[in-house]
């Protein structure tokens, strides 16, 4: 579900083919019928943004049909958990969970804790900044005992009860009139799920962004969550939930932290808003939990400062924490372009990135480039991006001021280096070319940027250069870059000083004698001369010797919970890590995820915390108390169980909330050119979804400029079905134009029995569907489909809602008509106007002032940023 | 050792990555530099194969008229196929190529030797699956079976390419062998999938298929004819023909001497034995004659493969490409 396998990760898909060969059964739930759908043994087709309904209905059968893994359920999942009083359900308040603050928009999770785990202040008086909620705190506080629990699941405030209360509603009867399949077909995925599940067999979801994309994404994945604990499915081989990635090692720069609000290897990055990053002693206490795994963040962070920093990170000046650059609030994608706009914002790099035509409201983007006093591109070929002012709807391109410079990119073979894919695998890549031209390696990018400005800011004594004086850049050179293989060395980490390569993270160290650059990756170079990212030995199963996955080069991740909780596989087929009683250790096929002697049968004692605190029977060791939280109390901002809400632009009503249709905590950018159509908007009635084709590579920055591929997908489309194309008299490759408040794009039809209309409450819903991979620039070139989709997120991570949002559908080529009607409509009033945005110049100016005048960085305070963009940010898995 | 392909269709996801990477490793121009048109015909935009296509992935969209859920989900198929020269057991391109430029490698696959190839067209009607075709230069272009790659151990670029082994290379024999056990798998699953390529098809295809629907659904001919099996057809009517006007001619000069007689002189030349127009005759050098000979017996086959559009019949007037994929060298005017 979520996913096109087939089409968009097709390398990937040849495993899941290789299992149908072996008799396993592919289930494709999709609202189109795609190259995937062919190859699976059952396709249900429901409707885009309904997915949460499908998905709560098998929770629901599950429950009801009594088909739960009882032994790895109770030992595993913290269904037996009692939450506190304070918690009260959508389902007793229309579609909010309490905690929710009508003035801020925002919940405060503190009202969904565990019983006994409340902080003592009330909840009344919870201070103004709740952005940052890390799982363990604040909204549990395990420090003093472990959660409350009742084995036998019946207290009614126990997880497992109000679970099921939860998903009560979600009969097959609603989910048929929700998502527009039928109760049979449903079924049949229920059952086939619950079949393929158990001590014997194990089944796995596979999504990518058909789920992510989404104002309730990371809820959806919950829910998927919820059904793999409840089914056995999670550290198990053949189980789990598959994240399926769109590019090349996105996995890779999502470890080792393209993103503001991560430091590499998953440490949360330091925010000015909480006062607790004010220091290093702040930020351990308030991001790390004192049990389970991550109470060793301590080690890594601190080798992080020291990998970084190298001698300018000492005891006496927390270890450089002070050189990091601290958030001052969202500074994720969307509310980047906003901030353009507001000429907060001033200067931007897109490497690899072609927003012209990849962003949401594409043209809102562009304009937002055409306010930066420079714009750097550094990508294979000339994009849209690079050329931003000749997008068509540019009037003057002499009115844009800003100053363009573009790199020339090598491509992969050119270059040294690894991809980290889905399954945390690093696979080392030699190159293979030497790039034509000017073409230059992102490595030597960096490289030399780090070094002209470390030589720009040498000898200043201005606190606010300090982190460049500081930075240690001892990479190894070749022809101008740092050698890729160094980098690796750095990231694995070593000793201090005497620079010998780790073997584990288990050695890192928080005293400064390590440095390790992302400590989920160590291991990956253990000694010197030994890349193990470049090893190429495989078997028939679990192939230790191919390259290297983190951590520890473990494939499945949580794989104690394949074992019982007495240590025995649970069957003799699905065996994978079990307990060794001769040898008093955990063996098996893969590295075990679980301290190697800590016996199954061992007590955890809380007060020594780290993972003595936890028991041997608790696998899940990432999380404080060693289970699935099938109810997370904390570490989401839209509550603590995913329930079905309509997508911000729908077709119809919710079924289930009438007060609260749509996720009443999404992100909304309430500035000009932005506009939403409200739910059941009878000039847009269309449901539309975007996506890819095999044959295009996103925006087609890299495949819309080869002719080979060009002539594979020449022109931009839209995939629409014979009902609708005869109700709106379009013919198969004649011109359609598909609007919405955002702007209008014309393409050529496709008209196809692929997709069909759905019967949705009572009402038919018709839904097209386009790819995005066209722009004004390139080979062959096509309007820029994401200049309909609106900016809307998720509120946990700000991934954007493309997969389902609301159109018209036209023939013929009339963009320019119907914009020229967009152009009359009013437009809203802008959220971001002119107060805040001097405001906000101000508050930056203050900074700047209050930075030079500061002796000690420590003193650098950034006041809140008086943008609405402040709300927490999880990880993006795009 | 004869080398061919085993082409699995019911794992093919439609991805074209043989058409990609065949392009990139025989270093072929894309259709028309890559600027065309949308079909509307499912996701095929390049066609056929061609001089510049010697892969091409055929798209075949089975949905069932009935628009409810149910009738929507029971029966869709998609079915794709990666289409490839079939490199035949017995080859007609390889027959009919008066120069000697078609040869037989020692893998046992058909090659068209460039070097050699005059560009005279006959191997373009000759072969029954629309292969070969006539590029920008002029001469016969299709799959080599990557010729090059094999003589250094490397299998061909689309195998390699294949991520769900759609594709495999390798013996025939044992290609042969993988296809009937999974033949048998389907089967026994309900799937009515079977070998399209085994001897009955012009002698067996070192590149055959495993097609779960009628052959021409796919494109591909029921029952392709060789122009050698009209040889023996052309030879009795010629000499019927023969015995006919000699017969003819005998009554005729048995006539004119009886006529001569008491008759007007005639003239002998005007009876002279003729055989029906474009018959090869054995030894005859093939030339544009033989082409819209062989066009016009293999019109049947031509037309099955519905999704090309049939060969001008007269080769002379409108190209033998009949498409527009020589980009104009043949004289069709693309």
């Amino acid at each position: 579900m979520g996913s096109n396998f087939a089409e968009c990760h097709p390398v990937g898909f040849r495993w899941a083919m290789k299992a149908r060969e072996r008799g396993a059964k592919l289930i494709h739930v999709d609202p189109r019928f795609t190259r995937t759908s062919a190859m699976c043994d059952l396709h249900v087709s429901i409707r885009s943004g309904s997915d949460i309904a499908f998905l709560g209905g098998i929770i629901n059968f599950i429950l009801t049909e009594e088909r739960w893994f009882k032994e790895y359920v109770l030992h595993y999942t913290n269904a037996s958990t009692i939450v506190a009083d304070t918690f009260e359900d959508t389902e007793d308040l229309d579609g909010l969970f309490s905690g929710f603050d009508p003035a801020k928009g925002q919940y405060d999770n503190r009202a969904w804790a565990y019983e006994g785990t409340l902080p003592s202040t009330p909840l009344h008086e919870t201070s103004a900044d709740q952005a940052h909620q890390k799982e363990g705190q604040p909204g549990v506080d395990f420090r003093h005992h472990p959660p409350r629990t009742d084995p036998t699941l019946r207290h009614p405030r126990c997880v497992f009860q109000i679970m099921k209360r939860h998903y009560a509603r979600y009969t097959p009867e609603l989910v048929a009139r929700v998502c527009g399949c039928t109760e049979a077909q449903f079924l049949e995925v229920a059952r086939t799920l619950c079949d393929n599940s158990g001590r014997e067999r194990t089944s796995a979801f596979a999504y990518a962004v058909g789920w992510t994309q989404h104002t309730v994404g990371v809820q959806y994945i919950r829910a998927a969550t919820l059904i793999q604990a409840l089914l056995g499915n999670i550290g198990r081989p053949g189980g789990g939930i598959l994240a399926l990635r769109g590019h090349a090692t996105i996995q890779g720069s999502t470890d080792i932290a393209t993103l503001y609000n991560l430091l590499p290897g998953y440490l949360p990055a330091p925010t000015a808003q909480l006062p607790q990053h004010d220091t290093l002693e702040g930020w351990l206490a308030h991001e790390m939990p004192t049990t389970g795994w991550w109470a060793n963040g301590r080690k890594y962070m601190v080798s992080l400062l020291r990998a970084w920093y190298g001698d300018a990170a000492r005891p006496d000046n927390e270890w450089g924490y002070q050189f990091l650059p601290k958030n001052v609030g969202d500074h994720s994608h969307m509310p980047m372009f906003v901030a353009m706009h507001e000429r907060v914002m001033r200067g931007f790099m897109a490497i690899g990135q072609n927003p012209a035509v990849g962003g949401q409201n594409a043209v809102y983007q562009r304009a937002g480039m055409a306010q930066l006093d420079w714009l750097v591109v550094k990508d294979l070929f000339v994009t849209e991006t690079a050329e931003f002012w000749k997008a068509p709807d540019v009037a003057d391109p002499a009115a844009i001021q800003t100053e363009v410079f573009f790199f020339p990119s090598s491509t992969v073979p050119e270059i040294d280096g690894s991809f980290t894919n889905t399954q945390r695998l690093i696979q080392w890549h030699d190159r293979g070319a030497v790039s034509p031209g000017d073409c230059k390696s992102d490595l030597w990018f960096t490289h030399q940027l780090v070094k002209r400005l470390k030589q720009r800011y040498a000898g200043s004594t201005n606190p606010n250069d300090a982190p460049f004086l500081a930075l240690s850049w001892t990479f190894e050179e070749r022809d101008g870059e740092a050698r890729a293989d160094s980098v690796l060395k750095e990231v694995n980490g070593y000793t201090l000083p005497d620079r010998k390569q780790v073997a584990s993270f288990a050695d890192l160290k928080y005293d400064g004698s390590t440095a390790a650059g992302g400590w989920v990756y160590t291991g990956v170079y253990p000694e010197e001369g030994k890349n193990l990212a470049a090893a190429r030995s495989g078997d028939d199963y679990v192939a230790l010797g191919w390259a290297f996955a983190w951590p520890a080069n473990r494939r499945i991740l949580y794989n104690r919970a394949s074992a019982d909780p007495a240590g025995r596989p649970w069957s003799d087929r699905k065996r994978y890590v079990w307990w060794d009683e001769a040898k008093h250790e955990w063996v098996g096929y893969d590295v075990p995820d679980f301290p190697e002697t800590k016996a199954p049968g061992s007590k955890g004692v809380w007060a020594k915390g780290g993972m003595d605190a936890l028991d041997g029977d608790q696998p899940f060791i990432m999380k404080p108390d060693g289970k699935i939280w099938l109810y997370a109390p904390s570490g989401l901002v839209d509550g603590p169980l995913p329930t079905h809400y309509e997508p911000w632009e729908g077709p119809v009503a919710n079924a289930l909330y009438q007060a609260h249709p749509r996720n009443p905590v999404a992100k909304t950018f309430n500035v000009v050119g932005n506009r939403y159509i409200d739910p059941g908007d009878p000039a847009f009635p269309i449901v539309i979804s975007t996506y890819r084709l095999t044959e295009h590579h996103l925006t087609g920055a890299m495949t819309r400029w080869l002719p080979w591929l060009t002539a594979l997908q020449p022109e931009l489309f839209v995939e629409i079905s014979p009902e609708l194309a005869r109700e709106r008299a379009i013919e198969n490759t004649g011109w359609v134009t598909i609007s919405t408040p955002r702007g209008a794009v014309e393409c050529k039809a496709l008209v196809t029995r692929r997709l069909r209309a759905f019967e949705v409450m009572g009402r038919t819903v018709h839904q097209v569907g386009m790819p995005f991979h066209w722009g004004y620039r390139g080979v062959v070139t096509g309007d820029v489909t994401n200049e309909l989709a609106s900016m809307v997120a998720d509120p946990n991570v700000t991934i954007h809602e493309a997969k389902v949002f609301m159109c018209q559908v036209q023939s013929g080529r009339r963009a320019k008509e119907v914009l020229a009607r967009l152009q009359d409509a009013p437009s809203p009033v802008p959220h971001v106007g002119r107060r805040e945005r001097q405001a906000a110049e101000a508050n930056i100016d203050r900074a700047i002032e209050r930075t030079a005048a500061a002796s000690d960085p420590a003193e650098i305070l950034v006041e809140p940023s008086p943008f609405r963009l402040d709300q927490p940010i999880g990880v993006y898995h795009g | 050792m004869a080398k061919g392909f085993y082409t699995d269709t019911t794992v093919c996801i439609g991805c074209k990555a043989c058409q990609a990477a065949c392009h990139q490793w025989n270093e072929l121009p894309a259709l028309n530099d890559g600027v065309v048109e949308l079909t509307g015909d499912s996701y095929d935009n390049t066609g056929r194969l061609s001089a510049v296509d010697w892969r091409h992935v055929r798209f075949i969209e089975q949905i069932p008229e009935d628009r409810s859920q149910e009738g929507f989900l029971k029966g869709s198929r998609w079915l794709m196929m990666s289409d490839v020269c079939k490199h035949c057991v017995r080859a007609g391109c390889l027959e009919v190529c008066p120069t000697g430029a078609i040869i037989r490698t020692e893998f046992d696959s058909v090659y068209i030797q460039q070097d050699v190839c005059n560009g005279c067209r006959a191997c373009v009607p000759a072969c029954p699956f629309g292969v070969v075709d006539i590029g920008a230069d002029g001469k016969a272009h299709k799959c080599t079976l990557c010729y090059d790659r094999m003589q250094h151990g490397m299998e061909p670029a689309c195998a390699q390419a294949c991520p769900t082994d759609s594709i495999r290379f390798g013996d025939v024999l044992e290609l042969r062998a993988l296809a009937d056990q999974r033949v048998a798998d389907l089967r026994a699953a309900g799937v009515p999938a079977y070998v399209y390529g085994k001897e009955e098809i012009v002698g067996g295809l070192n590149c055959f298929f495993l097609l779960v629907d009628e052959p021409e659904v796919y494109g591909l001919p029921a029952q392709p004819r060789l122009p050698s099996e009209h040889v023996g057809e052309g030879f009795a009517f010629s000499a019927l023909t023969a015995a006919a006007v000699t017969v003819g001619s005998v009554v005729a000069f048995r006539k004119e001497r009886m006529d001569g007689m008491g008759g007007d002189d005639g003239d002998p030349v005007a009876t002279v034995p003729v055989s029906p127009a474009g018959a090869p005759a054995p030894g005859a050098l093939p030339g544009r004659d033989t082409v819209a000979f062989m066009h016009a017996i293999h019109g049947a086959n031509e037309a099955s493969r519905s999704r090309r559009p049939a060969p001008a019949p007269d080769s002379s007037a409108a190209g033998a490409c009949g498409s527009g994929g020589c980009g104009g060298a043949c004289g069709c005017h693309a």
